[in-house]
């Protein structure tokens, strides 16, 4: 399991990991699962799109995944954001669909893409992979407070002074590049898992924001791991079982969460 | 700055849309008093907020704080919404809250100094909310809400502090708990408060000034000289009674005979 | 007229089928659409579409009726999605999240052994994306009465849910009683998007759901109004994208035709794009003549 060629495997998958809990905790906090789940997708166009015309999958990642998430943004000021998002998201599918259906693209190589693959992320596009990583987290650094405060309430942070709907689309590009990273190896329909269910874990343990964004990005190592160690043993897709332990993070979270709240009720009473 | 105004509206127009909300609109505010912006629902009280917060432009006139232009952000103001919905699950303590009213703006990482840390509890005891410091925002009830959102606006030590409507939502006893702490705010603190209301019954014993918004204008001044008919009248552009029955103020549309007699007839439905 | 319609478009029995089926589909999708849209639903409508999907997968691979499959599927994701707490409008947003998220990885356990069992290539993406070339139409009489249950439950309830997607608050000091009319309308909800996802596949499904509904009430505030409109744009656009899709065949040496989902959103895109601009230059128009009376505060439904 952590013989040579799972060296990148393992690298990625704790880059992503770590990514996308931060990215998620305030994906989860700013109730914006749609767009979560509507801009892998769009990678997922962009990976097809770049096979067909033969470029760098990577680049047709980021590209699609920066033209969903801005063409949300947009199209948000002027409509409603969950019609707008679905609308991108249907779009960015159908693209997807017409460019595999004129490419000679195999099948297993498809669903690698939809359902993630351990091995998605090659030695030769670890570097590229570190570097945007890298650029997410510093984005993340920078917007930290703003953030925070916009996704508690926007009109609050208004008045204090933030440029709200400048964060809003500083987050969507963030939001991208974390997706466009994260559909290689994790695959481009279960992305959106991992980005829901830890960090919707994570809030329900803890009170405090920083405790909470820790949580959340340990969760989402521990969910990650897990499916690849799994994935690595029985050879079923990674996919799989991202999704069913993301999910089981969430569960017990809330079973913890709901008898705490029955203790504490007793108390009182 | 002897002499100034803290806060000063001089010749506002206000359209959204193409339509005109407030015409004309001229007051001012001095330092350390409480300020009653009293208007029906719809008469344009929470745009006439937001143009002084700066998010919202006017189409004609200025508004200056200290005689200077208000920009956007300006830490001299502190701003009170009308309702803030927190999801109940958000992992963010009273505290969290407090403190980001003082950097929520700012870019970048940084330890809370000690300083600011024993800023965030003064506030908290302020709005009498330091038993609230470790419960999540979520979880409040609208009173408690209500302190907690006035202490996320006074912690960053504003000379003016907009509330909207804050008692709208409220029982009448959270209501004067929350008047009461607001004008312990103005004697203590030194500053002034504007808030909104729809009803000026519950204002009349704090407030130092009325401005009186219907029918897109104001009329401004003391109590004494706006809540008179010939005032309102004009303002409305009908005849309004001003009736004062039990210490309470009441206006009333239409002829005076007509109002007197409903309220000798009812006089219950005056009283509430 | 051959320019439009390719020789045997109208002879072809594959193509009669997904006419009348793409017809039905449409008109149910843009009726539950309309509320969808105005209850903010967008997303639960699409994620209980992925949760039909899974459903559809693990029925072909435990070889029972896909229909029941899609539905079922659909049907207990929504009951999941309500038990977790879709009444709350944030708490909503994480409640589908997380259904979605479980229901997407069974779909890929499912959709991978079903790879392994059949040889057939394409199978996953017959049942991601669907194809309305591929429904037999044995599927019509199904169809036909499931479509026929959910106008009649919708209808049946159209003033509580009208109120209720209005203003919840109104409604339950009216007596409305919002959760059970919020989970009957979910079910609805999953019966057909199921219908639909399996009918003309996912994408579609979501497409139907959202964009003609979104387009019709850009120009119609009155429900009735805006569901006759959405279902006109929704047949439009479905019937358009099949006729491109049929013709899309001869226009390329190689005969590879491009999928009907993608006309049928492009066209579904385009109608959005089109009533967006219009409504744009009619509300600028109205704000012009509204500017000397007093405009009321806010414009209600209905």
């Amino acid at each position: 399991m952590f013989s040579s060629f799972m060296t990148n495997a393992w690298i990625s998958g704790t880059v992503i990991a770590t990514l996308v809990g931060v990215v998620g905790f305030f994906v989860v906090m700013r109730a914006s699962s749609f767009a979560a789940h509507a801009i892998p997708n769009g990678a997922f166009a962009g990976a097809a799109g770049a096979n067909l015309v033969g470029v760098n999958p990577l680049f047709g990642l980021v590209v699609f995944a920066l033209g969903a998430a801005l063409g949300i943004g947009y199209s948000s000021r002027r409509t409603r954001s969950d019609v707008a998002t679905a609308l991108a998201l249907v779009m960015m599918l159908a693209l997807g669909a017409a460019f595999l259906a004129t490419s000679n693209e195999y099948e297993p190589a498809i669903n690698a893409l939809l359902f993630g693959e351990i091995l998605g992320v090659s030695s030769s596009e670890i570097v590229p992979v570190l570097v945007l990583a890298l650029v997410c987290a510093l984005g993340l650094g920078v917007l930290y407070r703003p953030l925070l405060m916009s996704s508690i309430s926007s009109e609050l942070a208004v008045a204090q002074g933030v440029n709200v709907s400048l964060i809003d689309v500083a987050f969507l590009v963030v939001l991208a590049l974390s997706s466009a990273l994260a559909v290689p190896v994790v695959g481009a329909l279960l992305t959106f898992s991992l980005t829901i269910g830890p960090p919707a874990a994570a809030r329900l343990l803890t009170s405090r924001p920083h405790r909470a964004l820790a949580c959340s990005v340990v969760l989402s190592l521990l969910t990650l791991w897990a499916a690849i160690a799994s994935s690595y043993w029985s050879n079923l897709p990674i996919g799989f079982f991202v999704g069913t332990f993301s999910a089981l993070v969430y569960l017990v979270a809330r079973a913890w969460d709901v008898t705490r709240r029955r203790r504490l009720a007793h108390v009182v009473a | 700055m002897v002499g100034t105004d803290l806060l000063k509206v001089e010749d506002l127009d206000v359209s959204i849309a193409g339509r005109m909300i407030l015409r004309d609109v001229n007051f001012r505010i001095d330092h350390g008093e409480f300020t009653g912006l009293i208007g029906s629902n719809g008469a344009g009280k929470t745009t006439l907020l937001r143009v002084i917060l700066g998010v919202q432009a006017a189409a004609r006139g200025r508004v200056s704080v200290h005689g200077q232009t208000l920009t956007r952000s300006n830490s001299s103001v502190g701003y009170v919404p009308q309702k803030v919905v927190f999801e109940p699950d958000l992992p963010v303590r009273v505290r969290d809250f407090v403190a980001l009213g003082l950097d929520g703006a700012k870019l970048g990482f940084a330890r809370r100094s000690r300083q600011n840390l024993e800023l965030v509890d003064e506030m908290l005891d302020a709005v009498e909310a330091a038993a609230l410091a470790n419960r999540r925002i979520g979880s409040l009830s609208g009173g408690e809400q209500q302190r907690v959102l006035i202490a996320h606006a006074l912690v960053r030590k504003p000379e003016l502090l907009l509330l909207d409507e804050p008692l709208a939502s409220l029982d009448p006893g959270s209501a004067q708990e929350i008047i009461e702490l607001l004008h312990s705010v103005v004697v203590h603190q030194q500053v002034a408060v504007l808030m909104s209301a729809h009803e000026m019954n519950p204002l009349l014993p704090v407030m130092d000034r009325v401005v009186y918004v219907a029918n897109g204008g104001v009329a401004s001044g003391t109590t004494d000289e706006v809540v008179r008919s010939d005032v309102l009248s004009a303002l409305y552009g009908h005849h309004v009674d001003v009736l004062h029955v039990h210490g309470r103020v009441l206006v009333v549309a239409g002829e005076s005979d007509h109002a007197k007699s409903m309220v000798a007839d009812h006089p219950a439905v005056i009283v509430e | 007229m051959h320019y439009i319609f390719e020789p045997g478009f109208f002879a072809n029995s594959t193509v009669r089928t997904a006419l009348v089926l793409g017809l039905l589909v449409a008109i149910v999708s843009a009726t539950i659409g309309v509320f969808t849209v105005v209850r903010g639903q967008s997303f639960a409508g699409h994620a209980l579409t992925d949760v039909a999907t899974a459903g559809g997968a693990g029925a072909s691979l435990a070889v029972i009726s896909p229909l029941i499959g899609f539905i079922g599927g659909g049907v207990l994701g929504a009951g999941a999605m309500d038990a977790i707490g879709v009444q709350r409008v944030k708490g909503r947003d994480i409640a589908t999240g997380v259904v979605l998220g479980a229901a997407t990885g069974l779909s890929a356990l499912f959709l991978y052994l079903v790879t392994l069992q059949t040889s057939t290539t394409g199978s996953t993406q017959t049942i991601l994306f669907g194809s309305v070339f591929t429904v037999s139409p044995s599927t019509l009489p199904d169809a036909l009465w499931l479509s026929a249950v959910v106008l009649g439950a919708l209808f049946v309830i159209r003033r509580p849910l009208m109120m209720s997607s209005i203003s919840s608050e109104l409604a339950r000091t009216r007596g409305v009683r919002i959760r059970l009319i919020g989970l009957s309308f979910m079910v609805m909800l999953a019966v057909a998007v199921g219908l639909s996802a399996i009918v003309i596949g996912s994408i579609l499904s979501t497409a139907l759901l959202i964009g003609p509904p979104a387009s019709a009430l850009k120009f119609s505030n009155r429900f009735s109004t805006a569901v006759i409109f959405a279902s006109l744009l929704g047949t439009l656009a479905t019937w358009l994208g099949i006729i491109l899709a049929y013709d899309s065949y001869y226009w390329s040496a190689s005969h590879r035709g491009l999928p009907v989902s993608f006309f049928v959103v492009a066209v579904v895109v385009a109608q959005f794009a089109i009533s967006s601009v219009f409504a744009q230059r009619r509300r600028v128009r109205v704000a012009l003549s509204n500017e000397r009376h007093a405009a009321p505060e806010q414009v209600g439904w209905i």
